[in-house]
């Protein structure tokens, strides 16, 4: 395949998906495999299907064709061909191979930052109180909450909280994990804290998805960057070479340029 | 078991019916309009008043919204004329317990309304050199009844349900009638069906009208 | 006079006992009703979710004194015979029911869509999202608008007295029927009344502190 960097089997697999809201195609035919331990960075304009597409991959979005799998499973459908949805348990099971961080935290106000993490490990992974509870201080303490296990959602800054997010679905070791505009609802001054926490697990070797408007960020800390403009793949590649203010790319130029203009 | 229907002595006595619906909106009516008066005057009185003035309106309101309505109604209709020499029919009393009923809900709907008025309209009224009177008239006044309108259709609804208790004091209006024609040919699943399909219809009917009413009168601001 | 009233305190005693019986019952039951319906109402299949919005507008769109006629007069007319304070209480849950119903559709409506992907996303089943993460913070919204609604269970009570039930309201025309001393006992019995649910209405505005620990 084309899109593909390496020799080694796809992690991720999402092989010609399509979807549209009514009449609107928001996905069309979009192709992409991702390989252990990468970072893939998914950018491009408002509308053009970045958030669809990492929403599909945990099936918090149906789609209408193609198929998605993860270590050669499919994700929503019993198999691509008869489009049988999985049963409920079946679908839970094949999210809690992913972990997702959301834009708008999604914290669960009613229980504690520890709480929030100790959940799917003791529900999905069937641990121990105890132990839940150790591997939440662990996650708290990498992503520096150790002092914050105990307090509420509401008791945290945007940036913790948003750190609490992350901890909680790397907590469930997922095979990926995927980051949709983890930053865009933060005070400016709090992005730093959170994309340090992102860079130090992408050294760790996590295999990561994300969609971002950070595009410093985009290109320090991707393996590489997909361009998406109206629901498909427009462009692909490593950083430096989607990036390059010199693309022949139309669509990318004039993205890249109207960026520049109103962040640099 | 093996009941059957027969709606034919129901349409023979529909007059009962019918006209009882039609005194229940007119109950309903006029106890509303009553009620918006009482309502405003002491929410207009209270925002601007002092404790002692404040604290009866309060004990007002609380009062009235923790006693049974159908208490109100005994009391008003049986109670009242044995210590004040005062003689009024059955539907009168109703309208005047009613009245004093709604009142002190619509007390509270007006003064949270006046208070949701914001500042700046009070400043700007303030700054073209309208005077307090001339404010709470042409800036606090229609705004409030704006933001309130909504809670008002709710409180006419809930008025027209609440004409029911009237039967009690042998007022004729829609559950009297039902009664009436439950007692006279004892068809009584049919009676309620009738009765009940009324209520339903005219207060469906009077919700919707009264939220095209609420749009309109957003859309012409 | 006094002599009259205070003679006739027990009794009024024993209606006042009968009307706390009659709420709590109300009460209880259509918590139990209401919260199922409401959950059916909001997660059901589309038939159920259809029959729980008919029967909520329905109940809702007429005077709960139609309903008491209606269930008191009708359910013997197609053979099914209930106690008078049965009957009653069946009415008076039917339509508390309702009510109940929509306060949960409304603590269930305002959680954000965000919770339960956050909870599909690390893994949690449809029962363990609803156990684990939704229902304990729908509870919270729950609970005030329903604890407020404890008082209208109290007031809506003293229409059973219609049916022959010696409540409170009912003992109090009892005595009046006896003794001709209508004011007072109005009067006693109005704050009777108001005294239980103004102390209902303070419980509940404390609890309703105790659980707004929540910000939006």
């Amino acid at each position: 395949m084309a899109t593909s960097s390496s020799n080694s089997p796809a992690l991720l697999e999402i092989a010609e998906v399509s979807k549209s809201f009514g009449p609107v195609a928001v996905l069309r035919s979009v192709s992409l495999q991702v390989t252990k331990g990468e970072v893939v960075t998914i950018i491009g304009p408002s509308g053009s299907g970045k958030t669809t597409l990492l929403r599909c991959v945990n099936f918090l979005e149906s789609y209408d064709s193609g198929s998605i799998r993860i270590d050669g499973k499919e994700v929503g459908y019993r198999d691509s061909g008869t489009r049988q949805r999985r049963s409920e348990r079946d679908l839970a099971a094949m999210r809690a191979e992913t972990g997702m961080v959301f834009q708008s935290f999604n914290l669960f106000p009613h229980l504690t930052a520890a709480g929030n993490i100790m959940l799917g490990l003791t529900k999905v992974r069937g641990k121990s109180n105890a132990e839940a509870r150790s591997i939440a201080e662990h996650w708290l303490g990498r992503v520096g909450l150790a002092h914050k296990a105990d307090s509420l959602p509401a008791e945290l800054s945007g940036g913790q909280q948003q750190r609490v997010g992350i901890a909680r679905a790397v907590a469930m070791e997922p095979k990926i994990l995927l980051l949709d505009e983890i930053t865009s609802a933060l005070d400016p001054e709090l992005v730093g804290e959170v994309l340090a926490v992102v860079k130090s697990l992408a050294e760790d070797g996590m295999t990561m998805v994300m969609v971002t408007h950070e595009m410093a960020f985009a290109r320090d800390a991707s393996s590489r960057i997909v361009f998406m403009a109206d629901g498909g793949v427009s462009a692909v590649g490593p950083p430096k070479e989607v990036l390059a203010a010199e693309t022949t790319n139309e669509r990318l130029r004039t993205f890249l340029a109207r960026f520049r203009a109103s962040h640099f | 078991m093996g009941y059957t229907l027969n709606f034919n002595l129901i349409w023979r006595h529909f007059d009962k019916l019918w006209g009882g619906l039609l005194l229940s909106l007119e109950l309903a009516v006029i106890s509303i309009a009553i009620g918006i008066v009482i309502g405003l005057v002491l929410a207009v009185w209270y925002v601007s008043a002092g404790r002692v003035v404040r604290t009866i309106i309060a004990a007002y309101v609380e009062f009235i919204r923790n006693v049974p309505l159908i208490l109100l109604v005994y009391l008003v209709f049986y109670g009242v004329p044995t210590v004040i020499d005062l003689a009024y029919s059955a539907p009168t009393s109703f309208v005047v317990t009613l009245s004093v009923y709604s009142g002190a809900y619509l007390v509270e709907v007006f003064r949270s309304g006046l208070e949701a008025v914001p500042r700046g309209q009070l400043d700007a009224g303030k700054a073209i050199g309208l005077t307090p009177w001339q404010r709470l008239i042409h800036v606090r006044l229609p705004t409030m009844l704006r933001i309130t309108l909504p809670a008002l259709s709710n409180t006419f609804i809930s008025l027209f349900k609440d004409t029911s208790i009237a039967s009690v004091i042998s007022v004729p209006e829609l559950t009297y009638g039902a009664q009436w024609i439950n007692f006279n040919t004892f068809r009584i699943v049919e009676v309620y069906l009738v009765t009940t399909a009324m209520y339903l219809v005219t207060g469906y009917a009077l919700l919707f009208a009264l939220r095209l009413v609420e749009r309109r009168f957003r859309a012409a601001r | 006079m006094l002599s009259q009233i205070l003679y006739a305190l027990p009794f009024l005693a024993e209606g006042f006992a009968l009307t706390l019986w009659v709420s709590l019952l109300v009460v209880v039951l259509s918590l139990i009703a209401g919260v199922l319906l409401g959950v059916g109402l909001v997660y059901g299949p589309a038939p159920l979710r259809w029959s729980v919005r008919i029967f909520s507008d329905t109940i809702r769109g007429i005077p709960i004194l139609v309903l008491m006629f209606f269930v008191y007069y009708g359910l013997p007319a197609v053979g099914l015979h209930l106690q008078s304070f049965w009957a009653a209480v069946l009415a008076l849950t039917l339509f508390k029911t309702a009510q109940v119903v929509e306060y949960v559709r409304g603590a269930v409506a305002s959680i954000p869509k965000g919770q339960s992907e956050a909870a599909m996303a690390i893994g949690l089943t449809f029962r363990q999202r609803l156990t684990s993460v939704i229902f304990p913070q729908a509870f919270r919204r729950f609970l005030p608008p329903w604890i407020n609604g404890v008082t209208d269970a109290v007031k809506g009570s003293a229409l059973v007295s219609l049916l022959g039930i010696t409540d409170l309201m009912q003992a109090i025309n009892q005595v009046i029927g006896r003794t001709y001393e209508a004011m007072p006992l109005y009067i006693l019995g109005a704050v009777i009344y108001f005294a239980v649910n103004y102390a209902l209405s303070y419980a509940s505005r404390r609890l309703e502190r105790r659980f707004a620990f929540i910000r939006d």
